[in-house]
């Protein structure tokens, strides 16, 4: 059922990797995550009962099968506003796109296991964590587009902006997680109360201080905090024995926390674990860390051109292992859904394309002064001085032509 | 327009000439290293580093974590196992994790040490906008190092000077912050790289286009702009002296205030916030030096003292032909 965790000669041979001295480690490109992943279905659609999953079924055994199609319609959904991004910067729309190809199944999953309390701290990448919290996609595309550096209101739907320097939002979400401690919104059994924070972040993060120190302090401090890492195998150009020598779940062990490996493209695994993970930060356990293990099926970014660094037979390997592929079969072996369902999804993801599409090309460039808006909450002298010269030097261009 | 490339040689992007000068520092020193995000199979982001694990090594060209206080701290180590690391920082705003290392431990070793040890690093960073890029992508970050003392920083604008200026830091024994101007990346030049030395010192001024009414010193990405100001401004009869700075610290004053004691008039051209930009300190500097040659103040023409904004409106803040003429008329009007 699951792949072998070793890579034969020819393979790695193929994937140009040399065993250099200094390369100490088998790639680990092909593997599914070896037997200590969570998993609840497999590459053809079925079930799955083991001693690794056994832990969290009871949160797969109260899904049902509408919760299944409503998880697949939320995939299905961001999959084709990820890909509306993509097309939108090929077409000049956007200056660029962090797309989430394959990793639906990771963002979907625990985005539906959180609660409207609690708080998401996401990296760029996390437009299907946005989906679920009800950000309209729309706010996604400012940044990219240009207009903004960020732009909506994170408390309305307690999803924090992008954060594209790499772990800063770590340390953010823990802090944030102490305020919860502190305000007693943790450990009070009651469940519209209690209050876990989220926080997003890839393979390549765990190399930097910030994630490293967000562990620190949310394990000494024990705070309400979901570690989300989507090992997607890549950061930019650099595979995974780049930063790590260890599954990256078995570095929580070390900081003094839990941490599991769960199949990131298998949603049920990834909401049942979230589901968990989130139960005992609540409940105040304390800090979780979850590596779903999935794959970046695209480019890093539109700006990126995988071909240099990394070969397509990896990427046949996890079309196989497609998230949106294997909850379809999954859900076709059961007993009420039907053909009718995803075609109507399809219809649906049309619509949506559509819109965004519009909303992009409408959305207007900000005003030039934005620039000089709320910099300081309070006025600064200095600040109003260069602007009220950008504005009388920006007039003197307004007459010309007539 | 004057360029002092020679007219025989290989015609390189700036991009490729900061590759080729590495590639002769390599070759030249084997304690030369290559470290940074990406820039081994995938050459870096930017491909500056393209080719050179392929030639030299994973051990002299290293695909190191993604952590750049890891990076830079690192490369302290290194080079006082006597390597001579250049450190690639792969956009001008994840520099940051790395500052306290450039602060507190590249700037001040050779001063702690009494003289017993040196950091002979260089640590490249990307600078500067104009490219469309999303947030942290777009810095003009100098002044935190300009204003560190014990590193030297430099600024290349066109692919002369980043083929020998790389050179040039690689062997420098103090440590080297080197901004590459990432707009002017694919800009090309014809540079003699047979030449068995570079034309001018390291933190040399030039000259980069004479004349006689004002003077505008700018460096990296908008030496560019202020040669096509200079130009636009000769047609309508204005003789701008355009002096490329390359080296900001040291500062060349020798070859900026002969200038300006010429022209009698300054303005600085920086893409960097104004407030506490270079030019507040070129501004002190030749004000002190060269007051009684000035007609006007010395102006300055800059970024906005706002965060760098969404790419819609960096036209707007970065400053552009119209805007660096426009501080030359206000020059020319006292
Ligand atoms: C501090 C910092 N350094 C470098 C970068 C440039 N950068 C952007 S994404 C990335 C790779 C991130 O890889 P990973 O953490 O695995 O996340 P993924 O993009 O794969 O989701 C790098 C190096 C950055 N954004 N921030
Ligand atoms: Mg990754």
């Amino acid at each position: 059922m699951t792949d072998s965790d070793v890579v034969p000669e020819q393979a790695a041979a193929a994937f140009g990797v040399t065993h250099h001295e200094n390369v100490i480690g088998t790639p680990k490109i092909l593997s599914d995550g070896g037997p200590e992943t969570i998993r609840f279905i497999d590459q053809d659609g079925h079930r799955i009962r083991n001693e690794v999953n056994l832990p969290y079924d009871k949160y797969v055994d109260a899904l049902t099968e509408e919760d299944g199609r409503r998880l697949y319609r939320d995939m299905a959904l961001i999959r084709r506003f990820d890909a509306e991004g993509t097309a939108l910067q090929r077409q000049g729309e956007l200056g660029l796109w962090p797309g989430l190809l394959g990793q639906e199944a990771a963002q979907v999953g625990i985005g539906r296991a959180m609660r409207p309390q609690d708080y998401a701290f996401p990296s760029y990448r996390e437009h299907g964590v946005a989906w679920c919290r009800d950000v309209d996609p729309v706010n996604l595309l400012g940044m990219f587009r240009g207009v903004n550096n960020g732009g909506w209101d994170p408390n309305e739907k307690n999803f924090h902006l992008y954060t594209i320097v790499i772990g800063n939002q770590a340390l953010h979400a823990v802090g944030y997680a102490m305020g919860v401690q502190r305000d007693g919104a943790v450990g009070t059994g009651d469940p519209d109360r209690d209050t876990a924070v989220v926080t997003f972040f890839g393979d390549g993060a765990t190399s930097q201080g910030d994630i490293n120190e967000s562990f620190v302090f949310a394990a000494v401090n024990q705070s309400p905090i979901v570690f989300f890492c989507q090992n997607n195998q890549w950061a930019i150009s650099e595979p995974n024995e780049r930063q790590t020598r260890i599954p990256l779940y078995q570095r929580a062990r070390g900081f003094g926390f839990p941490g599991v490996r769960v199949d990131g493209n298998d949603v049920l695994a990834t909401y049942a674990v979230s589901m968990h993970a989130l139960d005992e930060a609540r409940s105040g356990q304390g800090p979780f860390l979850i590596e779903a293990y999935t794959y970046r099926m695209g480019a890093h970014t539109t700006s990126d051109d995988p071909t240099k660094y990394r070969d397509s037979a990896e990427l046949d390997i996890w079309r196989e292992r497609d998230p949106l592929l294997r909850l379809k079969s999954f859900l076709l072996s059961l007993h009420e859904t039907e053909q009718a369902f995803f075609d109507e999804v399809d219809r649906e993801a049309d619509e949506l394309a559509a819109r965004i599409r519009t909303a992009c090309q409408e959305m207007p460039d900000p005003p030039h002064s934005q620039m000089f808006d709320r910099v300081y909450v309070e006025p600064h002298a200095g600040l109003e001085k260069e602007r009220d010269e950008f504005v009388a030097y920006q007039a003197g261009f307004e007459g010309e032509g007539n | 327009m004057t360029t002092t490339a020679s007219s025989t040689g290989t015609r390189l992007t700036l991009a490729k000439g900061i590759t080729a000068g590495l590639r002769r520092a390599m070759e030249n020193d084997p304690k030369v290293l290559v470290m940074g995000e990406d820039v081994g199979r995938l050459g870096g982001v930017f491909r500056v580093t393209e080719g050179l694990q392929k030639d030299f090594g994973e051990d002299r060209v290293i695909d190191t974590p993604l952590a750049e206080s890891g990076i830079v701290g690192t490369a302290i180590g290194l080079a006082l196992r006597g390597y001579r690391p250049v450190v690639e920082i792969q956009f001008d705003g994840f520099v940051y994790p790395a500052f306290d290392h450039i602060t507190s431990q590249v700037a001040k070793m050779y001063a702690r040490s009494l003289g017993h040890v040196t950091l002979p690093m260089v640590i490249r960073i990307p600078c500067g906008g104009g490219i469309g890029a999303v947030e942290h992508h777009s810095e003009s970050n100098e002044s935190y190092f300009l204003h560190s003392a014990g590193l030297r920083v430099v600024a290349c604008s066109n692919a002369e000077d980043s083929y020998w200026m790389i050179q040039q830091a690689v062997a420098t024994d103090d440590p080297v912050i080197f901004f590459e101007p990432k707009r002017r990346y694919h800009d090309k030049m014809v540079v003699d790289t047979s030449a068995s030395a570079a034309p001018r010192g390291l933190y040399e001024a030039v000259v980069a286009r004479p004349g006689e009414h004002v003077t505008v010193a700018c460096y990296g990405p908008m030496v560019k702009t202020c040669l096509q100001a200079a130009e636009a401004a000769g047609q309508e009869g204005t003789s701008i002296e355009v002096v490329d700075l390359r080296g900001l610290n040291p500062l060349d004053t020798e070859t900026l205030f002969a200038s300006v004691r010429k022209t009698g008039r300054l303005v600085v051209v920086h893409e960097a916030s104004q407030f506490l930009g270079f030019g507040a300190e070129i501004s002190a500097q030749v004000t002190q030096e060269c007051f009684y040659h000035l007609e006007a103040p010395v102006l300055r023409v800059t970024g906005y003292s706002t965060p760098y904004p969404a790419s819609k409106l960096e036209e707007l803040f970065l400053p552009d032909l119209d805007r660096v003429l426009d501080g030359v008329d206000r020059a020319l009007a006292y």
